[in-house]
C-alpha cells in the first residue's frame, strides 16, 4: 500500500476561474477533498460603514457595485426600501422601467454566469456567444441610464431618466433575437456529453439542508421549493405579469443550469408583456422632497435577485442618512452550504459546484 | 564599422528600402514584447467583467495579442481591475514579485488607481499604486471597453518610446 | 391556600363589576402587604408600572382640566380647583398602585399554585378593565369638580404658561390648537375626554384660550404618550377575551388611536403572543409590536436570557414553524446593541422578526447556528464587525477583516488604526 499524505491546497485568491477573489484552503488526499475551508473578506469595502453619512441617493452608485453583474436589483433593493418606510407611491411609466431594467439585467446577469461557468468547465465558446448576447444588453441599457455596468439608474420615487425615443421598440425586437440565440445555447450546451457528466448528479443537496441554509433563488428551486419573490411576495407591478417559476426536483448542479436557462426564457416572457403595457407617456418620478428623510424606525424588504434574496435593511432616526444599513446578500448566504457540498468530492468537481453555486464576490463580501 | 551606401545601384537601393531596416536591439526586443503582452487574470471586483467584456466578442482583446494567462510566471502585465483591499494587499504584492521581468502594471479603474468611490473607507488601499509601481493609470469606474484598449496601447506606446530613447517614462 | 383560593375567586369576580372593584382593591391590599417578601421582583415592576400609569392619569387629568379652565374663563386664579386636582390625582393614584399590587398578587399566586394559564389571563384582563374603570372614575370626579367650580383655575404653572403663550404669535397657536387636537385624539382619551375635547373645539374663542390650551396640551402631550402605550399594551395582552370587557370597562380601555387603522398582521402578532404565553410563560418578551414602516411585519423584542428558547419555539412549533432564516445581523445603537432576525415560514407565508437588546460594552447573546445553519457566516461577520460575542457557535472567526485587525468597524466610535494607506 502506498503511504499517503493528506496535502493542504489553496485554491488562492487568485485563480484561473472567474469568480473574483476568492479563497478555499482545501485538506485533500489525492484527488479526494477530505475538508475546505473557504476564506472571504477579500473584497470587503465597507460599503455598511460608508452609508452611515452618505445621503440615500448617494448610496445608491455603492448598491451597483455589489452584485455587479446584475446591478439594477441592487438599485432596486433600496429604492424599495425606503419607498416602504415613506410610503410613497411609485408613478406607472417608472415602475414598468424599473420591471424593464430588472428583467434585462436579470437575463444579462445569467449569461455572464452561463459564460464563466462553461468556461471553467473548459467550453470557452459558450463564453463568447453569452458575452455577444450581453454586449447587446447592455448597450440597451448604456442607451437608457448612461452607463454599462454601474448603472445608478433607480432613484427613491421612480427612475432618473425616460427611455430615449424608439427604445422600447428595440427591446422588443430584443425578445425574439434572444429567444433564438437561447435555443442555439441548448443546442450546443445541454445535449453536449462531456458537459452532462460532470454535471449530473454534482453537488446534490436535499430540500432540507437548503431550507437550512438559507439558500434562495435558483438554488432553491432546484430542490423543488416553488419559491420566487415576485410571485410570492410581489413588489413593484410584478402581479400584472403572467410568468412561471421554474423549478426542478433533483438539487444538482444539472437542476441548477436548467433553472436558470429556464428562467432566462421567463424573463423574456415578463420582458414581451412589459413593453405590450408599456403606457406612453406619465411620469418617471414621484414628488419625493429634495433630500429624502426616511421616517424614524427601521425597515426590512427583500425583493428577487438573479442570485437570490436580495434584503435591505434600514434603521433611521429621521436624519437625512440612514443610522445603519445592512444588505442581505445572496451569495453570501448561498456560499455557506460550499464546505458541505464539497466533503468527499473531487477537485474536478469542486470547480462544477462552485460555478453552479453563481457567487459574485462583491456581494459576498460587500 | 560603418555600412557603405554609396556605391550601390538605384533599383538595388528601392530594393533595401523596401525589405531592410535598421534598428537596435532594444527597439526590436520592445516591438515584440509589446505586441504580444500577456496578462494576467487579476480580475477583482467590477471592473473584472469591463476586462472580461473587452476580450469577448465585441471588443476582442486577442486581436492585439493579449492572451490571458493564468499563472503569474508566464505572464508580461498585471492589470490591477477593481479594489484592492487590505486583506488582498499581501498577495498582490506577493504576485508581482512572482512575475518575470520584463513586467508592467495597469491600474484599471478609480478603485485601483486611487482607492475610487472607496476612498473613505476603512479596509481600501487607496490605490494600488502604494503597492507596485504602476505604468498605465486608466480612469473610469468601470472604464469602458474601448478605455481599456486605448490604455492598453498608451503602455504598448510607453514601451516602445522607453526602448527607443532610452528615458524612462514617469 | 384553599382560604387564598377563594379569594382569588371572589377577587376575580369582583373585579369583573363595578362596585366590587373597589373591595377587592382594599382585600388586596391587605394581602399584599402580608406576602410582600415573595413577590418583591414582581411588585418592584408592578410599582413602575403604577407609578408610570399613575403619572400618566396625572398628566392627563391636569390637561382635561386646563382645557376646560380655558374654556369657561380666560383670568382668575383660585387654588380650589388645584387643591381638587389634587386630591384627585393622589386618589387615582391610590387606586392605581394598590390594582397593580393586587394584579402583580395574582400574578404571584398563579404562580404559586401552578394555576392555569387562563385564570391568570382573565386576571389580568379584570386587572386591567378594573384599572381603567377608575381612572374613568377620577376622571369623572374631577370633570364634577371643575364643572362645580365656574371661575376657572389655572394654577400657578398655568398661569406662567399662559402667560408665556400668550407673548406667542396668533398664527402659532391656532396651528398649535390643530395639532394638539389631534394629539389627543391619537393619545386615546377616554370617551368623556373626547367629548370634552369636541365642545373645547366648538367652542373656540380668542387667541388666548387656544394658546392656553396648547401650552397646557404641550405639558400634557408627553403623558399622554405614556398612558397610549400603557393603554395599547394592555390590550394586546388581553386582546383575544378582553375586547368586550375592556369596552364594557369604559372608555380608556376600549380607546383606539382614531387615526390608525389595525394593522392586517395585528391577528398574527397576536396569535404569536398567545402561542409563546401558553407554552414558555410570560416574561420572555420585553416588546412586542407591528413594524407598520416595514410592511407591517410582526417585531418581538427578545430579552437576551430568553432569546434562544424564544427562536427554538419559534422554529419548531407546529402552528409556526419559521424554518427559514433570511436575515440576521447586528446593529449598534449607542446606548445599546442589537440583533436583528427575521425569520419565514414556509408554511404558512409569514415573516416575524425577532429582535434582542444587548449590553453595549459586552455583547454577549446565544448563537442561532444549531437551528439554522445559515446563521454561521452572518453571526461571523456581526462578531467582526461589531464585536458581538455569539456562545455556542461552532467557528467563531472575523471572515471579513481577518484577524490581525484591530478594533470593530462597525461600531459609532471606531478608529481607524492605519488611516494612510
Amino acid at each position: 500500500m502506498l503511504r499517503t499524505e493528506e496535502m493542504l491546497l489553496n485554491v488562492g485568491p487568485q485563480h484561473p476561474s472567474t469568480h473574483g477573489v476568492f479563497r478555499l484552503v482545501l485538506k485533500i488526499d489525492g484527488e479526494t477533498i477530505v475538508e475546505a475551508k473557504p476564506v472571504i473578506g477579500y473584497l470587503h469595502r465597507g460599503t455598511e460603514k460608508l452609508a452611515e453619512d452618505l445621503q440615500y441617493t448617494q448610496i445608491i452608485p455603492y448598491t451597483d457595485r455589489m452584485d455587479y453583474v446584475s446591478a439594477m436589483t441592487n438599485n432596486y433593493v433600496i429604492c424599495h426600501a425606503v419607498e416602504t418606510m415613506m410610503d410613497i407611491q411609485v408613478p406607472e411609466r417608472a415602475e414598468y422601467l424599473r420591471v424593464i431594467a430588472m428583467e434585462l439585467g436579470r437575463v444579462a446577469s445569467h449569461l455572464v454566469w452561463f459564460g464563466t461557468f462553461l468556461l471553467d468547465l473548459g467550453a470557452t465558446s459558450p463564453l463568447l456567444y453569452a458575452f455577444r448576447e450581453r454586449e447587446s444588453i447592455i448597450n440597451l441599457l448604456n442607451e437608457l441610464s448612461g452607463a454599462r455596468l454601474t448603472f445608478n439608474y433607480m432613484r427613491v420615487g421612480g427612475v432618473k431618466w425616460d427611455a430615449p425615443e424608439g427604445w422600447v421598440d428595440k427591446v422588443r425586437e430584443f425578445v425574439p433575437y434572444m429567444r433564438e440565440q437561447l435555443k442555439g445555447y441548448h443546442s450546443l450546451v445541454t445535449g453536449n456529453e462531456i458537459f452532462t457528466n460532470r454535471v449530473i448528479g454534482v453537488g446534490t443537496y436535499t430540500k432540507e439542508d437548503a431550507l437550512n441554509y438559507s439558500l434562495s433563488g435558483a438554488n432553491l428551486r432546484c430542490t423543488g421549493v416553488k419559491w420566487d419573490l415576485r410571485k410570492d411576495e410581489p413588489y413593484s407591478i410584478y402581479d400584472r405579469f403572467d410568468f412561471d417559476v421554474p423549478v426542478r426536483e433533483t438539487g444538482d448542479a444539472w437542476a441548477r443550469y436548467h433553472v436558470r436557462l429556464d428562467e432566462i426564457e421567463e424573463s423574456l416572457k415578463i420582458l414581451e408583456q412589459a413593453c405590450e403595457q408599456f403606457p406612453a407617456e406619465g411620469a418617471i418620478l414621484a414628488k419625493v422632497p429634495k433630500i429624502i428623510k426616511a421616517p424614524k424606525g427601521e425597515a426590512f424588504v427583500r425583493i428577487e435577485s438573479p442570485r437570490g434574496e436580495i434584503g435591505c435593511y434600514i434603521a433611521s432616526d429621521g436624519k437625512k442618512e440612514p443610522y445603519r444599513l445592512k444588505f442581505r446578500r445572496p451569495s453570501f448566504y448561498n456560499l455557506q452550504i460550499l464546505p458541505k457540498l464539497l466533503e468527499g468530492e473531487t477537485i474536478s468537481n469542486l470547480i462544477s459546484i462552485l460555478g453552479a453555486v453563481d457567487i459574485i464576490l462583491g456581494e459576498v463580501d460587500g | 564599422m560603418d555600412l557603405k551606401l554609396e556605391n550601390i545601384p538605384e533599383e538595388d537601393m528601392k530594393e533595401i528600402q523596401r525589405t531592410v531596416f535598421m534598428s537596435t536591439l532594444e527597439q526590436i526586443k520592445a516591438w515584440s514584447r509589446s505586441n504580444s503582452l500577456w496578462p494576467m487574470t487579476f480580475g477583482l471586483a467590477c471592473c473584472a467583467i469591463e476586462m472580461m467584456q473587452a476580450s469577448n466578442a465585441h471588443y476582442d482583446l486577442e486581436r492585439f495579442g493579449t492572451f490571458y494567462r493564468n499563472s503569474p510566471r508566464q505572464s508580461d502585465v498585471m492589470i490591477v481591475s477593481g479594489t484592492v483591499t487590505k486583506k488582498m494587499a499581501p498577495i498582490l504584492r506577493r504576485l508581482y514579485d512572482q512575475m518575470p521581468e520584463p513586467k508592467w502594471v495597469i491600474a484599471m479603474g478609480s478603485c485601483a488607481t486611487a482607492g475610487g468611490p472607496y476612498v473613505k473607507s476603512y479596509s481600501v488601499v487607496k490605490g494600488v499604486d502604494q503597492l507596485v509601481p504602476v505604468d498605465v493609470y486608466i480612469p473610469g469606474c468601470p472604464p469602458n471597453p474601448a478605455a481599456l484598449i486605448y490604455g492598453i496601447n498608451k503602455l504598448k506606446e510607453k514601451i516602445r518610446y522607453e526602448a527607443k530613447t532610452g528615458k524612462k517614462v514617469i | 391556600m384553599s382560604g387564598e383560593k377563594d379569594l382569588d375567586q371572589l377577587k376575580k369576580e369582583a373585579a369583573a363589576k363595578a362596585k366590587a372593584a373597589a373591595l377587592a382593591k382594599m382585600k388586596a391590599k391587605e394581602q399584599g402587604e402580608a406576602q410582600e417578601e415573595s413577590q418583591s421582583e414582581d411588585l418592584d415592576i408592578a410599582k413602575q408600572k403604577a407609578a408610570a400609569a399613575a403619572k400618566a392619569k396625572a398628566a392627563a387629568l391636569a390637561k382635561m382640566k386646563a382645557k376646560e379652565q380655558a374654556d369657561a374663563q380666560e383670568e382668575g386664579v383660585p387654588e380650589d380647583l388645584d387643591a381638587a386636582k389634587q386630591k384627585a390625582a393622589a386618589a387615582a393614584k391610590a387606586k392605581a398602585a394598590a390594582l397593580a399590587k393586587m394584579k402583580a398578587k395574582e400574578q404571584a399566586d398563579a404562580k404559586e399554585e401552578g394555576v392555569p394559564e387562563d385564570l391568570d389571563a382573565a386576571k389580568q384582563k379584570a386587572a386591567a378593565a378594573a384599572k381603567a374603570k377608575a381612572a374613568a372614575l377620577a376622571k369623572m370626579k374631577a370633570k364634577e369638580q371643575a364643572d362645580a367650580k365656574e371661575e376657572g383655575a389655572p394654577e400657578d404653572l398655568d398661569a406662567a404658561k399662559q402667560k408665556a403663550a400668550a407673548a406667542a404669535k396668533a398664527k402659532a397657536a391656532a396651528a398649535a390648537k390643530a395639532k394638539a387636537a389631534a394629539l389627543a385624539k391619537q393619545a386615546g382619551g377616554a370617551g368623556d375626554d373626547e367629548k370634552a375635547k369636541a365642545i373645547a373645539a366648538a367652542k373656540a374663542k380668542a387667541a388666548a384660550a387656544a394658546k392656553a390650551k396648547a401650552a397646557a396640551n404641550a405639558g400634557g402631550g408627553a403623558g399622554d404618550d405614556a398612558k397610549a402605550k400603557a393603554i395599547a399594551a394592555a390590550k394586546a395582552k388581553a386582546a383575544a377575551a378582553a375586547a368586550a370587557k375592556a369596552k364594557a370597562g369604559g372608555g380608556s380601555a376600549k380607546a383606539d388611536p382614531v387615526e390608525e387603522k389595525p394593522s392586517p398582521n395585528q391577528p398574527y402578532l397576536d396569535k404569536y403572543m398567545k402561542v409563546i404565553e401558553e407554552h414558555l410563560g410570560k416574561d420572555l418578551i420585553e416588546d412586542s409590536y407591528i413594524n407598520r414602516l416595514s410592511k407591517d411585519v410582526p417585531t418581538i423584542i427578545a430579552k437576551p436570557e430568553s432569546y434562544f428558547k424564544m427562536a427554538e419555539f419559534l422554529k419548531y412549533n407546529e402552528q409556526l414553524g419559521f424554518d427559514y432564516l433570511s436575515e440576521l445581523h447586528g446593529s449598534d445603537f449607542e446606548t445599546h446593541m442589537e440583533v436583528y432576525v427575521h425569520l419565514y415560514s414556509f408554511k404558512n407565508s409569514q415573516s416575524v422578526a425577532l429582535k434582542v437588546k444587548l449590553d453595549r460594552d459586552e455583547p454577549v447573546i446565544d448563537s442561532l447556528e444549531p437551528l439554522w445553519a445559515g446563521a454561521n457566516w452572518p453571526e461571523c461577520e456581526a462578531y467582526d464587525l461589531l464585536g458581538i460575542k455569539f456562545t455556542n457557535h461552532p467557528n467563531l472567526h472575523r471572515i471579513m477583516l481577518g484577524e490581525d485587525w484591530v478594533g470593530h468597524p462597525l461600531r459609532k466610535d471606531y478608529e481607524p488604526y492605519d488611516v494612510e494607506v
